[in-house]
């Protein structure tokens, strides 16, 4: 910030319109109540959020992802069975280097899983074995630290599981604990390599044989089940993004976009429940939040049991790669714009504002 | 043909050297990953019912843009006219609706297509008087009190001063070099001021000493160009267009402050000013005692030495690039030097002759008492 300078020209200013106030004492005071009126000028357009909103639109098609399509684009990689029936998953993931727009016009240069920020969705069952080879096409030594129950040999920081540019590595563990969990890289400088964009959703559905005394909620999780179709599931990675690296976010968003969701909300079928995998990776600030408006959630933190942890919430509030599931419904509610943000107005006045357009 | 290529050649061969540069571009190697250097700097605000208006100058190597606009932490929409990058050293309006609070202070950030924000504080946020409305009478009466009214004051103690004998006169002309002295100092700080807060590209710092240096030099040949060196009265013109420039400066800074709102009350103020600037009277007329200039001689004086102030309100309150306030100010400090210069030899040509009395207690003394008061006076606007 510049603060400013106290100089002889600054308080000789001050000092004449002060004696003239005196010395004109009427001009001055319609002066001043003149200018009273002069403040809050509002100015109010297309936007729920009048204009405090950045101008313009980013180019989704030159950033190779679109923040719409992240929310239901689940990474499913390919499966086989082994002759013991049990079901390998295997994903592909690249890390590479890649400019890409966070707000409109401005440019990021990012480090990326797959050429996108956040990286693929991996999406799993409980108990699947999982193997994911990662390259590395990027300029730096990267890993793929998992959130998840697996060997040290596995864990993705440096000396397991680090590779240089050019380099491969297959990670290979069980899916589990079932819930929704990240991934991202464990490389030094741990801070730069995070915000640089090196993280991603791994969620994990539960199996329902596994869980006979909650088989419904079960199967409601399961992809691919009748009972998880009546969902509409939506993917939300909470991030930040320091674009001059002085360690503080210029700009932050729900899947790197700012104010993606509020240019254009989420349309959303009212009579349909909705689940969100909400994640939270941003950096440099402790905490991120979720707040909905005019209705109230249930909440799973990380999304490890079958029975919310919070009942009847609207805020939650999570620290870094901290995250959960959350349940609500707008069943019946009028139709119209309901907006979600972080409730830190900081980090919604930097773009984390979004809305849904509930549908009848 | 031989001539010509004589002054030709040179420059063909600069040209040459120029293409093989570029052609060859060994800066190229360090310039590989290193992006643009961005720079932005805010030269002017104007604040109304709409909201801001910046005027926004790029400084960068190459052309920015303008991505987006932070208004207190908040992306804002703006609009920037005309649209586009900014080519290097060019200028643009941006305009941002917003509704800012009156007397509180306001954080713009700048975003660069890289994300690089630029920031700028308004300290106090108040409405500035574009084209000055219906208020320039009322600037203009500042711009009175700060210049003219105390020159005329100042003036008036020319009966006085003509009543002492040859020693007090010296007293005199030594009490003017000391007020003219501070002058010089305090309006080569302001232009440098000024020039701290003008774009880097102008060297204004550099330009300012130059300027004043140049001006001085000017002035000072000029006079020497008339027959017996300078009349009084071209002197006691010469310390008036000196003192109108400090004034025009003076006045564009508190017109800059009161638009930029910089406003605080005290009263008392406005007549430690008025001390201050009485001062600038009395070395205005302290030449003319051996005079007896008549009232169009005194009142165009008083006329030179203070209305520059109201025209520098007027032009300060409609925010003038910093640049142009720096290039006022050295304009100003020549002058004053020119001046400086043009005492000393007067002092020395009657008191330090062939057999002249040589009051150097009463030289020095005055000296000395005008830099004190001066100083003093401005401790009383400072305050």
């Amino acid at each position: 910030m510049n603060f400013p300078r106290l100089s002889r020209r600054n308080l000789l200013g001050t000092g004449f319109l002060g004696s003239l106030l005196g010395l004109t004492a009427t001009h001055a005071s319609t002066a001043l109540a003149a200018s009273e009126t002069q403040s809050g000028a509002m100015h109010h357009d297309k936007h729920a959020m009048g204009a405090m909103m950045t101008v313009g639109e980013v180019d989704n098609a030159r950033n190779g992802f679109d923040p719409h399509a992240m929310l239901t684009d689940w990474e499913r990689g390919t499966t086989s069975v082994g002759a013991d029936g049990r079901v390998t998953r295997e994903f592909e993931v690249t890390a590479e280097d890649k400019e890409i727009e966070i707000a409109p016009g401005i440019f990021f240069p990012a480090w990326t899983y797959n050429g996108r920020v956040p990286g693929p969705t991996l999406r799993a069952t409980e108990g699947e074995r999982l193997r994911i080879i990662f390259r590395n096409h990027g300029s730096m030594p990267h890993t793929m630290h998992f959130h998840g129950i697996h060997g040290a040999s596995m864990d993705g920081v440096s000396g397991a599981g680090e590779i240089s540019p050019g380099e491969e590595f297959v990670y290979e563990f069980d899916a589990r604990p079932f819930g929704c969990h990240l991934y991202h890289c464990h490389s030094i400088p741990l801070k730069r390599h995070l915000h640089k964009g090196l993280y991603g959703a791994f969620i994990i559905d539960p199996d329902p044989e596994r869980h006979p005394e909650a088989v419904d909620s079960a199967r409601s999780r399961l992809l691919g089940t009748p009972e998880n179709a009546r969902w509409q599931e939506l993917l939300m990675v909470m991030n930040g993004f320091d674009t001059n690296f002085d360690e503080e976010n210029e700009v932050y968003a729900v899947n790197t976009v700012a104010h993606a969701y509020s240019k254009k909300p989420i349309v959303i079928d009212r009579d349909r429940p909705i689940r969100i995998y909400l994640v939270n990776i941003t950096e440099f600030d402790p905490i991120n939040s979720f707040h909905i408006h005019g209705n109230f959630f249930d909440y799973y933190d990380h999304g490890t049991t079958l029975e919310p942890t919070s009942r009847i919430i609207d805020t939650v509030m999570l620290c870094q790669a901290q995250r959960g599931i959350i349940e609500m419904s707008f069943k019946d509610f009028e139709p119209g714009l309901y907006m979600f943000h972080a409730h830190q107005a900081e980090f919604v006045e930097l773009g984390w504002m979004s809305h849904f357009e509930v549908r009848a | 043909m031989a001539r010509m290529f004589r002054v030709i050649g040179p420059f063909m061969l600069i040209a040459l050297v120029a293409v093989a540069f570029l052609k060859i571009d060994p800066l190229s190697r360090f310039q590989d990953s290193v992006p643009p250097a961005e720079a932005l700097m805010i030269e002017r605000i104007n604040i109304d019912d709409d909201g801001f208006r910046f005027l926004v100058r790029s400084e960068g190597t190459d052309a920015v843009s303008i991505a987006q606009v932070q208004v207190d932490g908040a992306y804002w929409q703006f609009e920037q006219i005309p649209p586009g990058p900014i080519a290097r050293l060019g200028t643009v309006w941006i305009h941002i609706p917003y509704p800012w609070i009156h007397g509180e202070a306001h954080h713009v950030a700048l975003l660069t297509g890289t994300g690089t924000p630029f920031e700028y504080s308004i300290d106090v946020a108040v409405p500035t008087s574009q084209g000055l409305g219906g208020d320039w009478l009322f600037y203009g009466l500042v711009g009175l009190f700060v210049g003219f009214v105390p020159v005329v004051l100042g003036m008036l103690f020319l009966p006085a001063i003509r009543q002492a004998g040859p020693e007090t006169m010296g007293f005199v002309l030594a009490l003017t070099m000391g007020l003219l002295g501070y002058l010089f100092v305090d309006t080569l700080a302001e232009g440098l001021d000024f020039a701290e807060e003008a774009a880097e590209t102008f060297s204004m710092r550099e330009m300012v000493w130059i300027v004043a240096l140049l001006t001085g030099a000017v002035l000072f040949l000029i006079g020497r160009r008339l027959d017996n060196g300078i009349s009084p009265a071209m002197l006691a013109w010469t310390i008036a267009l000196g003192i109108g420039l400090h004034n025009l400066g003076e006045g564009l800074a508190i017109g800059g402050a009161l638009a930029g709102g910089a406003v605080a009350l005290g009263s008392f103020l406005v007549i430690g000013f008025t001390l201050h600037n009485i001062t600038e009277g009395i070395g205005i007329v302290a030449p003319l005692t051996g005079e007896r200039p008549g009232m169009p001689l005194l009142f165009g004086l008083a006329a030179l030495a203070g209305l520059p102030a109201v025209l520098g309100l007027w032009l300060g309150v409609q925010a003038v690039s910093p640049h142009w306030g720096a290039m006022a100010m050295a304009v100003g400090t020549g002058a004053i030097l020119q001046v400086l210069i043009e005492i000393a030899l007067i002092i020395r040509k009657r008191y330090f002759g062939e057999g002249a009395a040589r009051p150097v207690g009463g030289i020095v003394a005055g000296g000395t008492l005008g830099l004190v008061l001066m100083y003093a006076t401005s401790l009383i606007v400072t305050a």
